[in-house]
């Protein structure tokens, strides 16, 4: 068991070693999530009363569209040089592996919401953060995210045109994450009875829950050749 | 073995589809309200109850595949994938022709109708990922896990969807309470049919898989 | 059977109803150096993949000193090491940054003693803090190998190690795979390069058509006319 954690942290701390050192995905997520909050704010009128009412789903499709550049990024870092197929022929257990980049591009994720956040705020003058709900809601979603992603990451990479590949299959998948992180964000943006939101959390950790299960279940039979 | 099973099939349906179309348009009563057009509702449910079955096939099929092995088992996944795509699509093709007079719009964000579209998109991407991965192994492998996780994922889909709608008030209620019994017993008949027609169309797509890997064997004997 | 190391026994390969493999047998004995030819899908790299583990057999069953593969597991893979015509190196860490990540993932004992021990012996060890990506070929091929002994693997799987390189580099590979030999390891190559093969094996095996169809140790064999041999199993005569 402790193997099992070390082998996690091999490769967390590699993949965050590679990020940090080119930079690569962060930057174009961050600026990518930038312009993404920017151009939407063409669609309303900024200082309105409606902007509560779209304020979350502008700030979820940026995060989310921002970070479907960054999974695709890793994952080629890996087939590149052939490594991912080399760190299956060392004795760790396959989960570990798929665990250790999940939690890899996690960070990335929250590197992102960090960045972008404060400035959403700042744009549309709105405190998202305005109750510690809020984090647990960020949390759950971005562990949504990123578990999926990193699953579909692997299986998109080694298709022709990955790059389309990898929203095709993963928007679809992630209709009820994305649907409860914009609308349980629309309640605390617009200050309304976070009663409303317990159901979104409810939804959401199931679909954490059921996910990492199965593939933990399923993810072994699915690299192995 | 197949194509006999498969005539058996094909004959079968000559007698039922007459029958189906009977129930459908002679036995059951038109609606009072709706009209002729709610006679599309027979099959709309039907291809709708056959487009699920048939990615819960996939799903048994991609688990089975994954324990063993067999292609068989990816070929009967992929075929069952393809059936069901087609019944979904009629399913969304069938509910706006039938909606638009009923409820007065072409699409309604009705929780069945949305969840039977993100079941659209998940078998929509299940197909490209199959079409696009050229090894024979990984493409069986990778759509078995998107055939495992896309028929997990449904439930969350229409529960999340479904409470989206009771936050916002204007869900269009369902016209009509209780069916006609004879209505009933039409809709249970057009079911067995549409059951009938999927394995009859699955079992062709088995049979066109099958020829694609003999002529695979062939070719590498070449 | 009793002194070999690793025993191949009526192995089939198949995928879908394409039968990669069909009843393969091999005996490898410890310190062998097997070279495995054979023309493009005559099922080489389908096998090496059996033998490492990245793949499972149909049917047939592949021991290890007597022990079924299936029971070793990862027992089995840190015994491994596997050099390939890809590098398997990060090209944005540096050398020293890969070699510690795989020694890491190895669970290696002192793995900083072991990496730099490793690179002075392949003249890398100025260069370890510099990114992959910065190396030439030959230094790149000489990175991977070493990335491959970190955990001083007594069994070596090369898939057309020689792919790929320039002289220069195909003498340095060939110097450090005749030193991992006088190490007594055991070594299994799949290449197109006949002198190569000549030079290093002790064994040498022609794969036609996922079949074992020559397998004779070195000394048996007449090398002038070996050439000829090779080309009439490897090309069709249909």
């Amino acid at each position: 068991m402790i193997n099992y954690f070390k082998a996690v942290y091999a490769i967390l701390k590699k993949d965050l070693m590679v990020e940090f050192r080119t930079k690569e995905s962060i930057n174009s997520m961050a600026v990518f999530g930038l312009l993404t909050v920017t151009v939407f704010s063409f669609i309303l009128e900024p200082s309105s009363d409606s902007k509560v009412e779209v304020a979350g789903g502008i700030f979820w499709i940026a995060i989310i569209f921002s970070g479907l550049l960054g999974l695709g990024k890793s994952m080629l870092n890996e087939v590149n040089g052939g490594n991912f197929e080399a760190i299956l022929l060392a004795p760790i257990d396959p989960t570990a592996i798929f665990f250790g980049k999940f939690l890899a591009n996690m960070v990335s994720m929250i590197l992102l919401e960090i960045i972008i956040l404060p400035i959403f705020s700042v744009f549309y003058s709105i405190n998202i953060l305005s109750h510690p709900l809020m984090l647990l809601i960020l949390f759950l979603t971005t562990y949504a995210f990123s578990l999926l992603g990193t699953l579909f990451s692997v299986i998109s990479v080694k298709s022709r045109s990955r790059e389309a590949m990898l929203p095709l299959l993963l928007l679809p998948i992630l209709i009820p994450v994305i649907l409860a992180a914009i609308l349980s964000t629309n309640i605390f943006v617009a200050g309304g009875d976070i009663v409303g939101s317990y159901n979104w959390i409810k939804i959401l950790s199931v679909f954490n829950i059921i996910f990492t299960a199965v593939i933990f279940v399923i993810f072994p039979s699915v690299v192995e050749e | 073995m197949l194509s006999k099973v498969s005539r058996v099939f094909d004959i079968l349906l000559i007698i039922a589809v007459p029958i189906g179309l009977y129930f459908a348009f002679i036995y059951a009563p038109v609606e009072a309200k709706m009209g002729i057009v709610q006679k599309i509702f027979y099959f709309h449910v039907a291809s709708a109850w056959v487009g699920f079955f048939a990615f819960f096939i996939t799903f048994l099929m991609s688990i089975s595949f994954l324990i063993s092995r067999k292609f068989i088992f990816d070929d009967i996944a992929e075929a069952s994938a393809e059936v069901g795509l087609l019944f979904t699509t009629i399913v969304l093709v069938t509910g706006p022709i039938w909606a638009k007079p009923t409820w007065g719009a072409y699409w309604t964000w009705d929780p069945r109708l949305t969840t039977t579209l993100i079941l659209w998109f998940i078998y929509v991407g299940y197909i490209l990922l199959r079409q696009y991965i050229a090894d024979v192994n990984q493409r069986a492998k990778f759509s078995a896990a998107l055939g495992i996780i896309g028929f997990i994922d449904v439930p969350i889909v229409f529960l999340s969807i479904r409470l989206w709608r009771t936050i916002h008030p204007n869900v269009v209620q369902k016209g009509g309470g209780g069916l006609h019994p004879d209505m009933l017993t039409s809709m249970f008949v057009c079911l067995g049919i549409f059951s009938i027609i999927y394995v009859a169309i699955l079992l062709k797509r088995l049979s066109i898989s099958s020829l694609e890997r003999r002529i695979l064997i062939i070719e590498e004997k070449k | 059977m009793s002194n070999s190391l690793i025993d191949i026994v009526n192995i089939t390969k198949q995928y879908g109803h394409i039968k990669a493999l069909r009843n393969i047998s091999l005996s490898i004995n410890k310190s062998d150096f097997v070279t495995i030819f054979g023309a493009n899908g005559a099922g080489k790299s389908t096998l090496l993949k059996l033998i490492s583990l990245q793949s499972r057999q149909t049917s047939g069953e592949i021991n290890l000193s007597g022990v079924p593969y299936k029971k070793l597991g990862n027992a089995f893979k840190r015994r491994l090491g596997v050099i390939s015509h890809q590098p398997f190196l990060y090209e944005n860490l540096t050398a020293y940054e890969n070699l510690l990540f795989y020694a890491s993932l190895y669970d290696v004992k002192s793995p900083k003693k072991v990496v730099d021990d490793l690179l002075k012996r392949v003249d890398l060890f100025k260069r370890k803090d510099d990114l992959i990506r910065t190396y030439s070929r030959g230094m790149l091929q000489r990175a991977s190998i070493i990335r491959s002994l970190v955990h001083n693997p007594d069994i070596i799987l090369l898939d057309e190690p020689y792919t790929g390189l320039d002289t220069v580099a195909s003498k340095v590979l060939t110097s450090l795979l005749k030193d991992q030999l006088s190490d007594s390891k055991t070594i299994v190559m799949v290449t197109h390069d006949i002198q190569v093969g000549l030079e290093l094996s002790s064994k040498i095996v022609i794969m036609k058509k996922g079949e074992v169809a020559f397998n004779e140790n070195i000394s048996a064999i007449d090398k002038s006319n070996f050439e000829n041999i090779y080309i009439s199993q490897v090309t069709d005569k249909d």
